[in-house]
């Protein structure tokens, strides 16, 4: 178990070292990110902006948008510089490298996030207390489950043409529980409503990514060769 | 069918692959002794590629079975990687990562006892330990072609593939690999190597085959070879095919050895009549 943890880190660490040493993948994902919540601020009225709906609905465009150029990357980068084969040499059983690049995937989603929601919260004056924790753990259960669903996504579509679109259509519609989860709790939490508000969508968010990192396990073999 | 004598590191037995209604290796038979060294030759598109790909468990045949020191390849895939070192015309690189770090990451994945210093010593013996921390993008080809035989070779492969290893070389880092290729084979090591270069080919073989359309044409026993003979051999096997490759079985020692052939005897024969991928090493086209 260590030993297969420890190769599942292996395969992260070394995305994250390649993504951060060519930098323009992550600087294209915050720039994305940042651009939506612009857009967005210049679009809409000010009552509009003070709306928790409409903030939570910005949040999210900001973060998914960035998360699927992260989930695009953790294949196409491997097929970039040709590394793909060379990864799948590798005595390993092929659910480690598919939990490897969930986690890279996550990490990059997750980090971009945060960039994101901090510039978020400065330019909507967002006043956030103890919901900045709590809105960060809705962001990661996001996070996973996109990567979850985009990282076996980004597999099928590995060697196919305009992946960048077919990516897009294959994830979207599977994030769409997800997005609503993440949608309730936030208007709970940029609203200061209470907490009680947020039911049992947290739960549902757990389940979905447990669901899909199950599946992802199970046929991501089949889906390499 | 090839039968050495001796135990076969690899045998394979009515290998069949298709990429869907494309049938590109054909009930192929092959065994290759442990320790040998095989060279296989083959106009494009004849299955070179694909065979070294089954081999390595990249692709999963059609048809027919594959077993390596003994291990079937269908059964125990993950366990059967481990034995496999393949090197390419591709790298498997990563650009971003510094030469050191590549090897650690690959000793890691292959669990090598203690990555950090087999990745030391590889480079060390390629020569590349003044620039191991350097990253991998600002070598030259001939850099990253060693570096590819060092991440090949780190976790101790009982079986080297070597897909087209001279590729993009210039050829004073042909020259260093060939010379690399000679050191890395030990008694234990079976070595199959897919190439179109006949000299280094020749050079480095115990034994050399033909593949046509998918299966095993020529197959030629011990060296030395002469190489216009070999390339006049190669030449009337290749045409001679018609699509059916199955001239090879009968041909069992070879009358391409060419008695007294020396290494010597491969340079600069010309010997096929033909100034063209003859003369630059090359086998030619059918």
């Amino acid at each position: 178990m260590r030993t297969a943890l420890g190769l599942v880190w292996t395969i992260a660490w070394k995305d994250l070292r390649c993504e951060l040493r060519a930098a323009g993948g992550i600087i294209t994902m915050v720039l994305l990110g940042f651009l939506v919540v612009l857009v967005f601020s210049f679009c809409l009225e000010s009552a509009a902006r003070e709306s928790a709906s409409a903030r939570s609905g910005i949040l999210w465009a900001a973060f998914l948008f960035p998360g699927l150029v992260a989930v695009g990357r953790s294949f196409e980068g491997e097929k970039e510089v040709q590394c793909l084969e060379g990864l799948l040499l590798c005595p390993v059983d092929r659910s480690l490298i598919y939990l490897g690049k969930l986690l890279s995937s996550t990490i990059l989603c997750w980090g971009s996030g945060l960039v994101v929601l901090v510039f978020f919260t400065a330019l909507y004056n967002v006043g956030l207390g103890w919901e900045w924790p709590a809105l960060l753990g809705i962001m990661l259960l996001l996070a996973a489950g996109l990567s979850a669903v985009g990282t076996l996504a980004a597999a099928v579509t590995v060697g196919v043409q305009a992946r960048g679109a077919l990516l897009s259509v294959l994830v979207l519609p599977l994030l769409v529980p997800l997005l609503v989860a993440a949608a309730r709790c936030s208007v709970v939490l940029l609203g200061s409503e209470p907490w009680s508000g947020l039911g049992l969508w947290p739960v549902l968010m757990a389940i979905y990514d447990v669901v899909f990192v199950a599946v992802g396990i199970a046929i991501f073999e089949f889906v390499v060769e | 069918m090839w039968k050495a004598e001796g135990v076969g590191a690899v045998e394979v037995e009515g290998l069949t692959f298709s990429f869907g209604i494309t049938p590109v290796l054909r009930g192929l038979d092959l065994v290759v002794e442990r320790g040998s060294t095989l060279t296989i030759f083959g106009p494009n598109g004849a299955g070179k590629t694909t065979l070294l790909k089954v081999l390595a468990g990249l692709l999963v045949p059609t048809q027919g079975s594959v077993r390596i020191e003994g291990m079937d390849a269908m059964k125990t895939p993950t366990a059967l990687r481990r034995l496999i070192g393949l090197i390419s015309h591709q790298t498997y690189l990563y650009p971003q990562l510094t030469g050191r770090e590549n090897l650690e990451f690959y000793g890691r994945m292959y669990r090598v006892a203690d990555p950090r210093r087999e990745a030391r010593s590889m480079l060390e013996q390629m020569g590349l330990a003044t620039v191991m921390d350097r990253e991998v993008n600002t070598y030259s080809r001939g850099m990253q072609q060693r570096l590819s035989i060092a991440r090949a070779l780190l976790h101790r492969p009982r079986v080297l593939l070597l897909d087209e290893p001279f590729t993009g070389l210039d050829h004073q880092a042909r020259g260093s690999l060939a010379s690399l290729l000679g050191t890395v084979g030990d008694e234990e090591r079976t070595v199959i190597m897919a190439t179109h270069d006949i000299d280094e080919g020749l050079g480095l073989s115990d034994r050399v085959a033909v593949l046509v359309r998918g299966k095993l044409a020529l197959e030629t026993g011990a060296p030395p070879w002469e190489r216009a003979a070999f390339l006049a051999r190669y030449r009337e096997t290749v045409a001679g095919d018609g699509g059916d490759a199955s001239s090879g079985s009968g041909d069992g020692g070879g009358g391409s050895e060419g008695g007294g052939g020396s290494g010597d005897d491969r340079s600069g024969d010309g010997g096929s009549g033909d100034g063209g991928p003859a003369a630059r090493g090359e086998v030619p086209p059918a």
